[in-house]
């Protein structure tokens, strides 16, 4: 596209496929990597 | 629901429940900005207008932009709706299993920071050291209440957690001890205002701790003024040394420089730098939270320079990435490709559910902000968490639950906020601390600018 460039992001929507919490306490949620 | 910005000449468009960021140019930026609640032609008419005297800018050139447009609505990455709603509740409630515990293995400190939550240390009680007795109980009650999670975490603070250093050794020796029996992996941190620091706790921190958090507000002489000792004096001049011997150790890696900034240095990026130009890389300083009238406390005027403030430590920090001497800054740490799914976005910190902390005497309350309120003691860890009622609330809370977030797209960032400083702040764990939202946005749309400068 040539006005537009899309970061690569996770999918949210896809996520769902999540929620073991094997991922550290937030206290950060944003930069907790999976 | 989309965000759109203009920070740094980037043009930044987040689609919220996709999780999708984009950079565009001006002419995109426009089309989206009218593209829900415009007919087309009238994009048309209405950016040819504006770009008037740009030979680069035709009908045909702002066509193709509305398509592409299209083309990301259609791929799910723009205007898309909420599919999470209604599942946000099963997000949170599904399970029982605890994950972390915040053992206060002193309640007693050797520094007198006057903006101290924890008044001190000893939290409005009385002073007190944690048992080898009662940690490892509290060990044994994470181990039986973790179901099938393997990796646990443990986190030694305080008070000061080094007036206990002992026990805190013989703590982590009897988890690694049990492990293996029980197929989980302890992650052990320690948050430490130095001190205590010799070369025994380098030695053993950078062997066991996979991170250690250090208690450093920025230049000598607002750190001074705010971290004394009981004899007044300040701990600048004793503590660096130690760090910078700490982090050499264990190779600059693992560790955060952890700050407070307060209406005393509004103009914190400047403690930052001061950190950065000591040769620490990793870098956190916090809008101290306090109440209304202390002299220390953030003011409503203290706001927009705040803002300024985190924009200002963002260029820096690319001009200095740039330089080869970048640094990182805690809340511009975004994993944006492998960041946290969306039940972490929605659930937040655990607090009360998956995260307890742990007194000296073994009490258990849903963190550490509201360890010494009466009205927050949830049972302990001897007979488990009794106080059932409690814990439903906190199970409750999800960013969802907060009407004050339904129309903030920064919701899946900061999941509703921190449960402690609503409380503080509106006496309810299920409100919202605005102050905190407004510096929490403003990091977040600088964390993603920094991100879309390194793309």
């Amino acid at each position: 596209m040539k006005r537009i460039k899309t970061l690569q992001t996770r999918d949210l929507a896809k996520s769902i496929q999540g929620g073991c919490g094997e991922c550290q306490t937030s206290c950060g949620v944003a930069n907790q990597p999976c | 629901m989309i965000h759109q910005y203009k920070l740094n000449s980037y043009n930044i468009v987040i689609d919220v429940f996709s999780g999708s960021i984009h950079v565009v140019d001006d002419v995109a930026y426009d089309v989206i900005d009218m593209y829900s609640h415009t007919p087309r032609e009238e994009i048309i008419s209405s950016v040819m207008k504006k770009y008037a005297n740009r030979d680069d800018i035709s009908i045909a050139e702002i066509e193709e932009c509305i398509n592409d447009v299209d083309t990301l609505i259609r791929e799910k990455k723009l205007f898309t709706d909420d599919i999470f709603k209604d599942k946000a509740s099963g997000f949170k409630g599904g399970h029982d299993d605890i994950k972390a515990l915040c053992l206060h293995v002193a309640h007693n400190c050797n520094l007198n920071c006057e903006y101290c939550f924890a008044s001190q240390g000893h939290y409005k009680g009385e002073s007190a050291l944690m048992s080898f007795e009662v940690g490892k109980r509290a060990l044994d009650f994470l181990v039986e209440n973790s179901g099938k999670r393997r990796n646990i975490e443990v986190d030694f603070f305080g008070g000061e957690p080094l007036l206990n250093w002992d026990v805190v050794k013989q703590l982590v020796a009897y988890a690694r001890s049990i492990e293996k029996e029980h197929n989980k992996n302890f992650r052990f941190t320690l948050t430490t205002n130095g001190m205590l620091i010799d070369d025994d706790v380098i030695e053993f921190s950078n062997k066991e701790f996979y991170n250690v958090v250090l208690s450093l507000d920025g230049r000598k002489e607002i750190h001074d003024a705010r971290r004394p000792d009981y004899s007044g004096n300040g701990s600048y001049d004793t503590i660096v040394p130690k760090f910078r011997k700490l982090v050499d150790a264990r190779n600059n890696q693992g560790y955060y420089m952890r700050g407070t900034f307060t209406h005393g240095n509004i103009d914190f990026t400047e403690d930052i730098l001061h950190m950065a130009n000591l040769g620490f890389t990793q870098l956190s300083i916090e809008p101290v939270v306090s109440p209304e009238g202390t002299p220390y406390a953030l003011t409503k005027e203290d706001l927009p320079v705040l803002k300024e403030q985190y924009e200002i430590l963002a260029n820096e920090m690319i001009k200095r990435e740039e330089e080869g001497c970048g640094f990182t800054f805690y809340h511009y740490m975004l994993d944006l490709s492998h960041g946290p799914c969306i039940y972490k976005r929605i659930a937040g910190c655990g607090s009360g559910t998956e995260y307890f902390a742990v007194t000296p005497s073994g009490d258990l309350y849903p963190c550490h902000q509201f360890v010494g309120d009466e009205g927050y003691k949830m049972g302990n860890v001897f007979e488990g968490v009794l106080n059932q009622e409690i814990k439903e609330k906190f199970k409750a809370c999800n960013v969802y639950s907060r009407k004050e977030c339904d129309d903030c797209w920064a919701r899946l960032y900061c999941s509703g906020g921190c449960a402690a400083n609503a409380y503080h702040s509106v006496g309810d764990i299920g409100g919202i601390y605005e102050y905190g939202c407004e510096l929490f946005k403003k990091r977040i749309e600088c964390a993603i600018m920094v991100k879309a400068a390194q793309a």
